[in-house]
């Protein structure tokens, strides 16, 4: 592999002004498809993957992976794809180990069944979504959940919110943040039930 | 896949981070078209920042079904609009508790906190690590989290029984609505409906605090047979006999256990497990009283009784089936 930091990639720029189109269409397909999939995405790796502090490292490459092949054509099937994706990374890693763990090699021959079940049910994602947030906002640190809320549900800007506050509008810029990463963890990553694996 | 650049490990934690920033600073109300293509620029760079950023605006985009929780609070309070919703503030006190016990973000992440949920008629047994067990009712949402010095438990909607392996160096705690129930070894069981609360102990000795947060307004120490009936803002305990809180149990064996219960409580209690909801629909009926044992599902067997033994009028209206005189 080419050692080259993927923010200096000169072709990026030209890439995005050249298919804007398709662009917004593979981000359509991402969000619609492959984001709703993430609880078993990270179940998955949790799994199978020792290092489990670098787990949102692995996922983020896994979409960098999926992305890179929806710019051909985006896939058909969003599930399989997304997990036979997720299986060559983890074979690759893994080829690098010394040490491979025989169930992790059990579980990938497993991973052929799973990856064939039918997609995520929407219906179940949707029911379960606000629960989630509200999870979600629960976990926030005060002044961050109260920027989110004053944000998101009662739409107000950065200056209002600052002013409501009374702290500056980097702070609530910096509240938004912080806020924003948690709401997607809960929304996207949290595995509702791990015994599901849903 | 092989022309995918390589990215330092720590690199995509960083990616992470500035996706954060332009989110925050695209979504800040002050924002024109010079920064856009500046956040163009940066998204077209690499396929790291777009899976990043993009997530962020999925995440976001679902996240405007919180608006709904506005749209309730004011239909339920009109005159004074709260900016917090009722719901919200709610979530808030429980939040107080979570973030004194987890020091940061990055264990949210982990597996650390589980949710565990039933649907409409479910029963299950949530086996915990240290031995101890928690069994959800019908309809209930948990959240739990075992830590090395403390387990915490959310009840965050409907009915669940505790037995808990009591471990001093690891005190275990149940959060529902405003109140904090403590486990000095135990067996209880916590119904929290929209902020009330009802705890009812079988074994043991327990504490039902309060005020959630750090400084609980009151505590009261539980022995075996009391019920408490806690709401935010005042608590009452009685004595209930070991028969009457077994047969409050008896959903964990698939039962509902009626003795002198009112037609409308006894409808009531069955609707809880079933979509097919069973309507009292004339109040001079509505307390008549009945006994008897009913597996939770045994809707049609419910209304069948009430017509054979009592003449009344059964009719079924798609998910509703009305009981009348």
């Amino acid at each position: 592999m080419a050692k080259q930091t993927s923010d200096t990639n000169p072709e990026g720029a030209a890439r995005l002004a050249g298919k804007a189109g398709p662009r917004a269409e593979i981000r359509a397909w991402f969000i619609r498809e492959v984001l709703p999939l993430e609880a078993s995405l990270t179940h998955f790796l949790y799994k199978n993957w020792r290092n489990k502090s670098d787990i949102e490292d692995f996922r983020q490459e896994v979409y960098e992976n999926v992305l890179l092949a929806a710019e051909t054509k985006i896939p058909e099937r969003a599930k399989p794809f997304l997990f036979v994706t997720a299986r060559n990374l983890l074979i690759n890693r893994l080829q690098k180990e010394s040490i491979v763990a025989m169930e992790v090699v059990a579980d990938l021959d497993a991973l052929g069944a799973a990856a064939d079940e039918p997609g995520p049910d929407r219906s179940v994602f949707a029911r379960d979504m606000l629960r989630r947030l509200q999870a979600a906002l629960d976990s926030l640190p005060p002044k961050c959940r109260e920027a989110v809320i004053l944000k998101r549900i009662e739409g107000l800007s950065q200056r209002e919110i600052a002013q409501r506050m009374g702290i500056t509008e980097q702070s609530v810029a910096n509240h938004v943040a912080r806020g924003i990463g948690v709401l997607a963890e809960m929304v996207y990553g949290q595995t509702a039930d791990p015994r599901s694996g849903a | 896949m092989s022309q995918m650049p390589d990215i330092a490990p720590s690199r995509r934690n960083e990616i992470r981070a500035e996706a954060a920033d332009w989110f925050a600073r695209a979504h800040s109300g002050d924002w024109n078209s010079a920064d856009q293509e500046r956040l163009d620029a940066w998204l077209g760079q690499s396929l790291s920042h777009e899976a990043a950023y993009w997530r962020l605006e999925g995440a976001w985009m679902e996240a405007a079904r919180l608006t709904v929780l506005r749209a309730q609070a004011d239909a339920q309070n009109p005159a004074a609009r709260r900016i917090i919703p009722a719901p919200v503030k709610f979530a808030m006190a429980l939040a107080l508790a979570a973030v004194i016990g987890i020091s940061g973000y990055s264990h949210l992440s982990g597996p650390a906190m589980q949710r565990f949920t039933t649907p409409v008629g479910g029963h299950r047994t949530l086996a915990l690590s240290d031995g101890s067990q928690i069994e959800l009712d019908t309809d209930t949402v948990v959240r739990v989290a075992i830590n090395a010095d403390k387990r915490t438990v959310w009840l965050d909607r409907g009915e669940a029984f505790f037995r808990i392996n009591h471990d001093a160096k690891r005190p275990f705690a149940v959060m529902a609505g405003d109140h904090r129930i403590i486990d000095l070894g135990t067996k209880f069981l916590v119904k929290q409906n929209a902020g009330n609360v009802e705890v009812a102990l079988l074994e043991g000795r327990a504490r039902i605090e309060v005020g959630g947060g750090l400084l609980p307004t009151r505590s009261i120490e539980l022995s075996p047979g009391d019920v408490a009936m806690a709401s935010p803002d005042s608590m009452a305990v009685t004595k209930k006999p070991a028969k009457v809180l077994t047969n409050e149990l008896g959903w964990r064996h698939g039962v509902l256990v009626f003795e002198g219960t009112s037609l409308a409580d006894a409808a009531a209690e069955m609707n809880r497990y079933n979509t097919q909801q069973i309507i009292v629909a004339d109040a001079s009926i509505a307390r008549r009283a009945i006994d008897g044992t009913f597996p939770v599902h045994a809707v049609p067997q419910f209304t069948e009784m009430a017509q054979a033994i009592f003449g009344f009028r059964v009719e079924k209206q798609g998910n509703r089936t009305l009981i009348s005189r």
